[in-house]
C-alpha cells in the first residue's frame, strides 16, 4: 500500500533535511574501529571490582579486607570511610542525594557496592574482591510496591531530595516512609462524574522489574590531573555528570572534564550519575587513573525500569462517552531514587491516555524499596501507563459492545483540547496515528480467525508523552576559513543518529552537504551544556539550538558579506570571503544557540498547568496474531507501528528507531522479567534473562512515519526514541483477548500465563453451565 | 602455581600476518587481540550468548570470551579489521551501511563475520535461513529488520560480482 504522505516527502530547500543520510560514523562501525569508553585503556590504569551486598536490606557489622589486601597484584582495597576522605558527604542522585559512592552503615539492596578493590590487572582485582568478607545484620526487607505503601520496613531513614527540582522541595526532612514522592491531579469534578455514570469499569494492572541491558555494559574511567579530573564514561549525559562530580567535590565545574565518545546502547541505564562518582573518588584516592568495568550480570543490579501497579477507573456515559477517570499508580523504585520520582510525576500526568476526559483524578507513588534502583527505560513510565489504560480502553469497548477503534474515535484529544493537567494538545496527530494503524491493518475487514487449536487475532493501541520541561541544550557551530563546518554539541550518539541528524541541521542552514559537517563528540572542556539525551528530547531541544547557532553563524556570514561591499543577496562562497577579508585561509565564524522552552510548573495542589510541555509524542502499535490454545505460544504475524515525531529529519533513521523501539517493548512485552528470590536476581545473565533476537521479530513488520509537524520544532520536526514503545504491550494483549478471549494483566505475557488464564477460562465456563 | 608452567609463548596468523605473544593460561582471545589494538571484538555478555566477541579461527567463528588466547597457538586469526586491509569495504560492510543494519555498532562486527560466514557456505540464503544462522547475535538496538534486508543485498551483490 502506498500512503501519499504530501509533508513527509518534500525534502527542504537545501535537499539536507528529509534526506536519509546513511549515519556519519558507518564506516567506524562496520569495521570494528568506532571508540567506545569499552576499548578505552589509559597509561597506569588500575582496574576496579567491587564486592557487592549479598543481603537487601542489613546493617553493615563488618569489612575484613586483609586477605585481598595480601593478594600479590591488588594496589588497594577501598572502603566507605577512604571514600569521606574525598568527599566528605558522598551520596549522589539526580533528583535525591540518596545514594552513596560505597554503602554507608547500611545496605538497601542485593548488589549493592560496599568495597572497591584495584590492581593492576583485573583478573587480580576479581579474585581479590572475592576474598572480602562483610558480616550483615539482617534487616527486615520489603520488595512489592504496594507493600511499601505501609510497611514496617522502611528503605530510608528521611527523605533527602536534590536542590534541582524546586517540586521536590516538600519533600524534605520527611521521615519513616518509603514513599519517596506523591504527585497528585485533580481536575473537574470526579465523585460526582462516578455518580451520575451509566457504567463504571475498573481494572488493576501490573507490570514486571526489567534490565536495558545495553550490549556495552556500563563504565567509567576516570584520570587524575595536577588539580583536574577527567572522566571518560559511557554517559548519556555528560553535562550533568560533571556538575554532580563537581558537587561532590567541592570544585567549580570548569575543573572537571567528562568526555563520552560512541556509546554501546544506553536507552535510558547510562544517564545521570552511575559509576562515575566511584571512579572519580577512587581516582583522586589514588593519584592514578581508574577504570570499572561492569559486567552483565552487574548491570541488573545497576539501573531497571521500574516495576509497576496501575488501578485505573473510569465513568461511562450511554452514549459511550469517558467522563470521569480515577487513575492510581505505583512505581516500585527499588533502594534509590535515581530518576523515579521524576518518572512519577512527569509521565504520571499522563495516566488518563490520550483522552478528552473533564473530570480526572491521578495519584502517583514513587516507592523505595530493596529491589535494585530502577530509572529511565526508554519511555520514561509511559510504556507502563499506556499498558494499563489500553488494556482498560480495550476492556471498556468489550463491554459495551463496541468496536474498540470507534470507541477510541469517539474519546480521543483532538487539537487544542486540554490534557489532563489543563495543558491544550496541540501538533499532536493522535487520531493521525489511530488511523494509520486502522488502516494499514484494514480494520474494517474481516480477517481469518484461524482454525482448530491455533486461533487469530487483532489488537491496537495507542500512547503519548510529554517532553522532559524545562531543560536546556547549548550548540556551537564553528565555520571555518574554508567554509567547512563543525558542530560542538553535548548530546549523545548512542545509536539513534543524533550525530547525523544535528548535522544535517546544520547542513540544511548553511547549504553545506551534511557528509562535510563534522560532529565534535561530547567533552565538556569544549562543548556546551545539554541536560541529556533523554526522553526523546534531543531532536528537538538541542535541535533548535543547532538550528539557532547555525542561523547565527549564518547570519555573520551575511553581515560579512555586507562589511566587505557585498550587496544583500549576491552569491559568494564563504570560503572567497574569508580570504578576502584576512588576505588568507584564516579566522572562524562562531554562531552560539541556547534553547529553553517555555513552561509552567504545575500547582501543587491539583498538578494543573496551561503549558506543562513544549511538545507531545504519539505512538501506536497494531498486531495481528496467532495462539495456539494448547501450549498458550503467542506467535505475532503481523505489527504495524505508527508515531508522530512531526517531519522526519532523516527518514531512513526514523524507521529504524520506530522499529527498534517496538522490537525493545516486545521483549519486555512477551518474556523479559528478572526473577527475584529474596531481592536477589537470580537470572541475571543473557543465558537466563532473554531479550529479542532474530526469531522474535515478526513475520511482518511496517513502521509509519505519520503526517504531521511540530511547529515549534526544528524544521518541523520532534523525537522519535521512545514513542513506537507506547502501543506494543496492550496491542498484544487486546489482540490476545480477542483471539481466544482471556485477558492478561501482568505482563510479561507469557505462553505459561497465556495457558493459565485460558484454563481458568475454562474451568469458569465449565462450571458456570454445570 | 609457578608462572612459568602457566604462561606460553604462542605464535599464529593475525589478519594475514605471522605474530607472536606470550600469554597466560586464563588469558581469552578478546584479551589477547586488546595487545594487537584490535577492539572490534568486545566483551559483553561474557557467555558467548551474544555474538559481540566474534573472532573467525581457521575459518570458523568462534566467540573470542570463551575461546583460551593459548589455543590458537599455530592458527589463523581473522578479525572485523580483516575485512578492509586492501582499503575497500566488503561487499557485507557496504550493504550494512547501505540498509542501515545498526544503530550503536557494539554489536555490528560479529555481525559481518556471521553474515561473511553464512554466505560463504550459502551464497542465496532464504530469509529463515538468515534468521536461523543469525540467531546466536544479538542486537539490542533491534536492528533486526535491517539486518536482514542488508544480508540478502550482500548475497546478491556477491552472487552478481561471482558470476562477473
Amino acid at each position: 500500500m502506498t500512503i501519499h504522505r504530501p509533508t513527509i516527502d518534500r525534502p527542504m530547500p537545501a535537499g539536507q533535511v528529509g534526506r536519509s543520510v546513511p549515519r556519519l560514523e558507518a564506516r567506524q562501525k562496520v569495521t570494528g574501529r568506532a571508540d567506545y569508553v569499552h576499548n578505552l585503556v589509559v597509561p597506569r590504569m588500575l582496574y576496579c571490582k567491587v564486592v557487592r551486598s549479598t543481603v537487601p536490606h542489613g546493617r553493615i557489622l563488618s569489612i575484613d579486607t586483609s586477605a585481598a589486601e595480601a593478594l600479590e597484584g591488588v594496589y588497594r582495597v577501598v572502603t566507605a570511610d577512604d571514600i569521606r576522605t574525598v568527599v566528605p558527604n558522598p551520596f549522589y542522585g539526580p533528583a535525591f542525594h540518596d545514594q552513596p559512592v560505597l554503602a554507608v552503615e547500611k545496605v538497601r539492596h542485593v548488589g549493592e557496592p560496599v568495597v572497591a578493590v584495584l590492581a593492576e590487572d583485573p583478573y587480580v582485582a576479581a579474585e581479590a574482591a572475592q576474598l572480602v568478607t562483610v558480616e550483615y545484620e539482617p534487616m527486615e526487607a520489603v520488595f512489592d510496591e504496594i507493600e511499601a505503601m505501609t510497611s514496617t520496613a522502611v528503605v530510608h531513614e528521611v527523605l533527602k531530595p536534590a536542590g534541582t527540582f524546586p517540586d521536590l522541595k516538600h519533600l524534605v526532612g520527611r521521615r519513616d516512609t518509603n514513599i519517596a514522592l506523591d504527585y497528585r491531579l485533580r481536575r473537574g469534578d470526579v465523585d460526582a462524574a462516578f455518580a451520575a455514570a451509566d457504567h463504571v469499569f475498573a481494572h488493576e494492572f501490573k507490570t514486571q522489574q526489567v534490565m536495558h541491558t545495553p550490549l556495552e555494559p556500563m563504565v567509567s574511567l576516570a584520570e587524575p590531573g595536577e588539580d583536574t579530573l577527567t572522566i571518560h564514561t559511557a554517559s548519556q549525559s555528560p553535562s550533568f555528570v560533571r556538575i554532580e562530580i563537581a558537587r561532590l567535590l567541592g570544585w567549580p565545574e570548569n575543573r572537571v572534564r567528562v568526555k563520552v565518545p560512541h556509546l554501546g546502547g544506553g536507552f535510558g541505564a547510562k544517564l545521570y550519575i552511575k559509576l562515575e562518582a566511584l571512579v572519580a573518588c577512587l581516582a583522586l584516592l589514588v593519584r592514578r587513573p581508574v577504570k570499572w568495568s561492569l559486567t552483565m550480570e552487574e548491570q541488573f543490579y545497576t539501573i531497571t525500569k521500574h516495576a509497576s501497579t496501575f488501578r485505573i477507573e473510569s465513568a461511562v456515559d450511554k452514549e459511550g462517552r469517558v467522563t470521569g477517570r480515577r487513575c492510581e499508580v505505583f512505581w516500585n523504585g527499588g533502594a534509590y531514587a535515581d530518576i523515579g520520582p521524576r518518572v512519577t510525576q512527569k509521565s504520571g500526568f499522563t495516566a488518563p491516555g490520550p483522552y478528552d476526559i473533564d473530570n480526572v483524578s491521578i495519584d502517583s507513588y514513587a516507592l523505595y524499596t530493596n529491589r535494585p534502583p530502577a530509572g529511565a527505560l526508554r519511555g520514561f513510565g509511559i510504556p507502563q501507563l499506556v499498558w494499563a489504560y489500553e488494556s482498560h480502553t480495550d476492556l471498556i469497548a468489550r463491554g459495551l459492545g463496541l468496536d474498540p477503534v470507534a470507541f477510541r474515535r469517539k474519546n480521543l484529544l483532538r487539537d487544542g483540547r486540554p490534557q489532563a493537567t489543563g495543558t491544550p494538545v496541540r501538533d499532536a496527530a493522535i487520531e493521525g496515528v489511530l488511523d494509520d494503524i486502522a488502516a494499514r491493518m484494514a480494520w474494517e475487514t474481516p480477517f481469518d480467525r484461524g482454525s482448530g487449536p491455533v486461533k487469530r487475532g487483532r489488537g491496537i493501541a495507542v500512547g503519548f508523552k510529554a517532553s522532559i520541561a524545562p531543560t536546556t541544550s547549548v550548540a556551537i557551530v564553528n565555520v571555518a576559513a574554508d567554509g567547512s563546518a563543525n558542530l560542538y554539541l553535548s548530546t549523545v550518539d548512542m545509536g539513534q543518529g543524533s550525530d547525523t541528524a544535528m548535522a544535517q541541521i546544520v547542513a540544511e542552514t548553511l547549504t553545506l552537504r551534511t557528509e562535510d559537517v563534522k560532529v565534535v563528540h561530547p567533552d565538556t572542556d569544549v562543548t556546551p551544556y545539554d541536560m541529556a539525551t533523554l526522553g526523546s528530547r534531543s531532536t528537538f531541544h538541542a535541535g533548535n539550538a543547532v538550528k539557532l547557532a547555525a542561523e547565527h553563524a549564518r547570519d555573520q556570514i551575511a553581515a560579512l558579506a555586507a562589511s566587505l561591499g557585498l550587496p544583500p543577496g549576491s552569491n559568494y562562497a564563504p570560503a572567497d570571503l574569508f580570504k578576502k577579508k584576512y588576505g588568507m585561509q584564516a579566522g572562524n565564524i562562531i554562531g552560539v544557540g541556547t534553547y529553553i522552552p517555555e513552561y509552567k510548573s504545575p500547582a501543587p495542589e491539583t498538578g494543573l498547568s496551561d503549558n506543562v510541555t513544549p511538545f507531545w509524542m504519539v505512538g501506536g502499535t497494531g498486531v495481528e496474531i496467532e495462539v495456539d490454545t494448547e501450549t498458550g505460544h503467542v506467535r505475532i504475524l503481523r505489527m504495524v507501528n505508527a508515531c508522530d515525531l512531526g517531519r522526519p529529519l532523516n527518514p531512513k533513521i526514523v524507521e529504524t528507531q520506530i522499529s527498534g523501539a517496538a522490537l525493545m517493548q516486545l521483549g519486555f512485552t512477551m518474556f523479559e522479567n528478572m526473577d527475584l528470590d529474596d531481592g536477589q536476581v537470580t537470572n541475571a545473565s543473557l543465558a537466563d534473562y532473554k531479550i529479542p533476537g532474530m526469531h522474535d521479530v515478526p513475520d511482518q513488520m511496517e513502521s509509519v512515519i505519520t503526517e504531521a509537524e511540530q511547529k515549534s520544532g526544528p524544521y518541523g520536526a520532534k523525537g522519535v526514541g521512545e514513542s513506537a514503545t507506547f502501543g506494543v504491550s496492550p496491542a498484544i494483549a487486546n489482540a490476545i483477548h480477542d483471539a481466544v478471549g482471556v485477558r492478561l494483566t501482568e505482563m510479561p505475557l507469557t505462553p505459561q500465563a497465556v495457558f493459565r488464564a485460558l484454563r481458568e477460562a475454562e474451568l469458569n465456563s465449565s462450571t458456570t453451565s454445570a | 602455581m609457578d608462572a612459568s608452567e602457566t604462561v606460553k609463548k604462542i605464535r599464529f596468523t593475525l589478519n594475514g600476518r605471522p605474530v607472536s605473544a606470550t600469554v597466560e593460561s586464563h588469558v581469552d582471545l578478546v584479551d589477547l587481540l586488546r595487545r594487537f589494538d584490535l577492539g572490534g571484538a568486545r566483551e559483553s555478555c561474557g557467555q558467548g550468548l551474544c555474538g559481540c566477541c566474534t573472532v573467525v579461527v581457521d575459518g570458523v567463528a568462534m566467540s573470542g570470551c570463551l575461546t583460551l588466547a593459548q589455543l590458537v597457538d599455530g592458527k589463523r586469526v581473522d578479525t572485523i579489521e580483516g575485512l578492509d586491509q586492501t582499503g575497500a569495504l566488503s561487499p557485507v560492510q557496504q550493504a550494512f551501511i547501505d540498509e542501515g543494519a545498526f544503530q550503536c555498532g557494539f554489536c555490528t562486527p560479529g555481525f559481518v563475520l556471521m553474515t561473511h560466514q553464512l554466505l560463504e557456505r550459502n551464497p542465496d540464503p532464504s530469509e529463515p535461513e538468515i534468521r536461523d544462522y543469525l540467531a546466536g547475535n544479538l542486537c539490542r538496538c533491534a536492528a533486526y529488520p535491517e539486518i536482514i534486508r542488508a544480508v540478502k543485498s550482500a548475497a546478491s551483490r556477491m552472487r552478481a560480482s561471482a558470476a562477473a
